[in-house]
């Protein structure tokens, strides 16, 4: 992420504007293991969900040009003001009925990073859920899943669809749409439902205010020409470090 | 105010984030209780009641079995505030537990004043207050955000729990990343690769200043993800943790779980075209430049000396 955040005229969310737009990156581990699995069992369907403004649909273009076979665009201009437990609702009352063997979701949003959303969508469901997987192996609805614990640790489990997987980075090598796919993706069903519809519970916290920490590294910056940089690197490194001598 | 604090194990031992949770409720000037699946003969450090739920029966990750217990615990003691570890087993259990209470789940939290809770956002570039709506509250508290002030101490005062919950999950035990290698926890000069250096190809040109340093290369998550490095080389939460002597980070944006695995390093030099970057929080210092140009000049004057 190296975009500048800017806090919004309400201060509660940053500011959209100058921003580029793109996929989730956790979320798009989710939709390469579901297209996966997709052209592993070879008769499969797959939905994905998007909640936000108009433009989250150029997002899941990417992803109906991955493989997925339709969109379900949740239309909603607050969606940024929603808690986890109002997006995890939204994702729940649309699924309920639907009948899904597998959701993915990714194990957390790059922006608010709660890692709530998936195992809330499962409780509220009744599935079982695995969270933070980085691999995944689907064999007639019996489920092989490594979480990823700290250090370098991994935890094998299985369990047996229906479920919900959330998906941490590195669980695959996730596609880049071809040009005929993008083609294609066009002439594939997107669906818009509006949020009101699928939202009845209310919020169970609020956002106070959204700001820029306090810088406190007070750290030397360099800047400028690279040459002199350089200069000023190594002697720094002679000065400050013993690593040159 | 009475909070209840989720205590961690693993591999027969008790984790040390386990007292970052006291750390928190002493901050909070709260009464507190401790959860565990664990065993006595890892008892935490801690002068309080302890509701101990025996590993053998509970399994060290059975979250349906884990939730029960607590639920149960929960409704004995009735805390406002239940506090667990922003970790792979924190962020699990958590959700489970406050969707089961109807209870708001504020993750992450650095900071807490009063009833307002501190998150980040946005890798940190932005942060958030964020206050609760419902009479109980779970949160779960960023690694290291929350220190004792004194070494941990005290004898618990225990009390078995148990439950008879069936699981829909199976848990197959543990496997380690494969080991081998390289050894960076040994090396006293680490340069490391961040996504900044764009492609696999531009790798050289950091291990070549590693070299020229007499060090390491090291990498951030996505480099090892994209296979551009090996696991071994991965410095994080999910990595290594190293504290060499020289740290120099390379088109790395400064992540926390990035942070987590590198910020005790004597020294920091970041590079980076944004002046912004987290990085620059722990870094001796940066240099706002690209490091497809700075790299290799730097790599020519070390070799010249
Ligand atoms: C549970 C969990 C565990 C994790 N464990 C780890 C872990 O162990 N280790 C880890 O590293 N991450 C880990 N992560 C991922 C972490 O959150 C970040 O996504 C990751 O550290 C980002 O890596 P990065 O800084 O290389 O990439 P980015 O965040 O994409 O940053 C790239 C940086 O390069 C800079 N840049 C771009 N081009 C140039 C250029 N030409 N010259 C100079 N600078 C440039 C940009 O300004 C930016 O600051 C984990 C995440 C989770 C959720």
């Amino acid at each position: 992420m190296e975009s500048k955040f800017k806090v919004n005229t309400e201060g509660k969310w940053y500011d959209n504007v100058d921003l580029a737009w793109r996929m989730n990156e956790y979320d798009e581990f989710a939709v390469e293991q579901a297209v996966q699995v997709k052209d592993q069992v070879g008769e499969a369907d797959v939905t994905v969900l998007s909640i936000g403004i108009d433009k989250v649909k150029e997002t899941m273009k990417k992803a109906l040009a991955m493989g997925c076979d339709r969109g379900v665009h949740v239309n909603d201009d607050a969606s940024y003001a929603k808690d986890p437990f109002e997006i995890a609702s939204i994702i729940a009352a649309f699924a309920r009925d639907k009948g899904f063997d597998l959701i993915f979701t990714g194990m957390q949003s790059q922006d608010r990073g709660s890692a709530q959303v998936g195992v809330l969508v499962a409780e509220m469901l009744g599935l079982p859920s695995v969270s933070t997987i980085v691999d995944f192996a689907f064999d007639n609805g019996q489920i092989t899943a490594k979480r990823e614990l700290e250090g370098g640790l991994r935890a094998i489990i299985k369990t047996q669809a229906p479920a919900l997987l959330t998906c941490q980075l590195g669980l695959n090598t996730p596609r880049y749409p071809t040009l005929p796919n993008i083609m294609k993706a066009k002439k594939k069903e997107l669906l818009t439902l509006e949020v009101a519809t699928l939202l009845q519970d209310g919020a169970r916290q609020e956002t106070v205010k959204m700001y820029v920490p306090e810088k406190k590294g007070g750290g030397l910056v360099l800047e400028g020409d690279v040459g002199a940089i350089a200069d000023q690197l190594v002697q720094i490194l002679k000065e400050k470090t013993g690593v040159l001598a | 105010m009475k909070t209840l604090l989720v205590a961690e194990y693993r591999e027969g031992a008790l984790l040390n984030a386990t007292y970052e949770l006291v750390a928190f409720a002493e901050k909070l000037g709260a009464e507190s209780a401790m959860f565990l699946v664990g065993s006595d003969t890892a008892l935490p450090k801690y002068d309080g009641t302890l509701y101990l739920a025996d590993v053998a029966q509970a399994g060290e990750f059975n979250p349906a079995v884990h939730k029960q217990l607590l639920l149960d615990v929960i409704a004995k003691e009735q805390p406002e505030l239940i506090v667990f570890s922003h970790s792979s087993y924190g962020w699990d259990l958590a959700p489970r537990v406050a969707l089961a209470l109807n209870a708001a789940q504020i993750s992450e939290v650095v900071d807490v004043a009063g009833n307002t809770f501190v998150v980040p956002a946005c890798n940190a570039k932005l942060r958030r207050d964020l206050q609760s709506k419902t009479a109980q509250t779970v949160v779960t508290l960023q690694g290291g955000a929350f220190g004792l002030s004194a070494e941990p101490s005290g004898t618990p005062k225990v009390e078995k729990i148990e439950t008879a919950t069936a699981s829909p999950l199976e848990f197959g035990g543990y496997e380690a990343v494969e080991k081998g290698g390289v050894d960076l926890t040994k090396a006293e000069i680490i340069v490391s690769a961040g996504r900044g250096i764009g492609k696999a190809e531009n790798l050289e040109m950091i291990s070549q200043l590693a070299e020229a340093l007499g060090g390491e290369y090291g990498a951030s998550r996505p480099v090892v993800d994209a296979e551009w490095a090996e696991h071994n080389r991965q410095i994080g939460t999910t990595g290594q943790t190293v504290s060499p002597k020289l740290y120099v980070a390379c088109g790395i944006s400064g992540a926390i779980q990035h942070l987590a695995g590198m910020k005790k390093s004597e020294f920091i030099i970041a590079i980076n075209t944004d002046k912004d970057a987290p990085i620059g929080e722990v870094a001796d210092v940066l240099a706002v430049a690209d490091l497809k140009e700075l790299v290799p000049a730097l790599t020519e004057r070390i070799q010249k000396l």
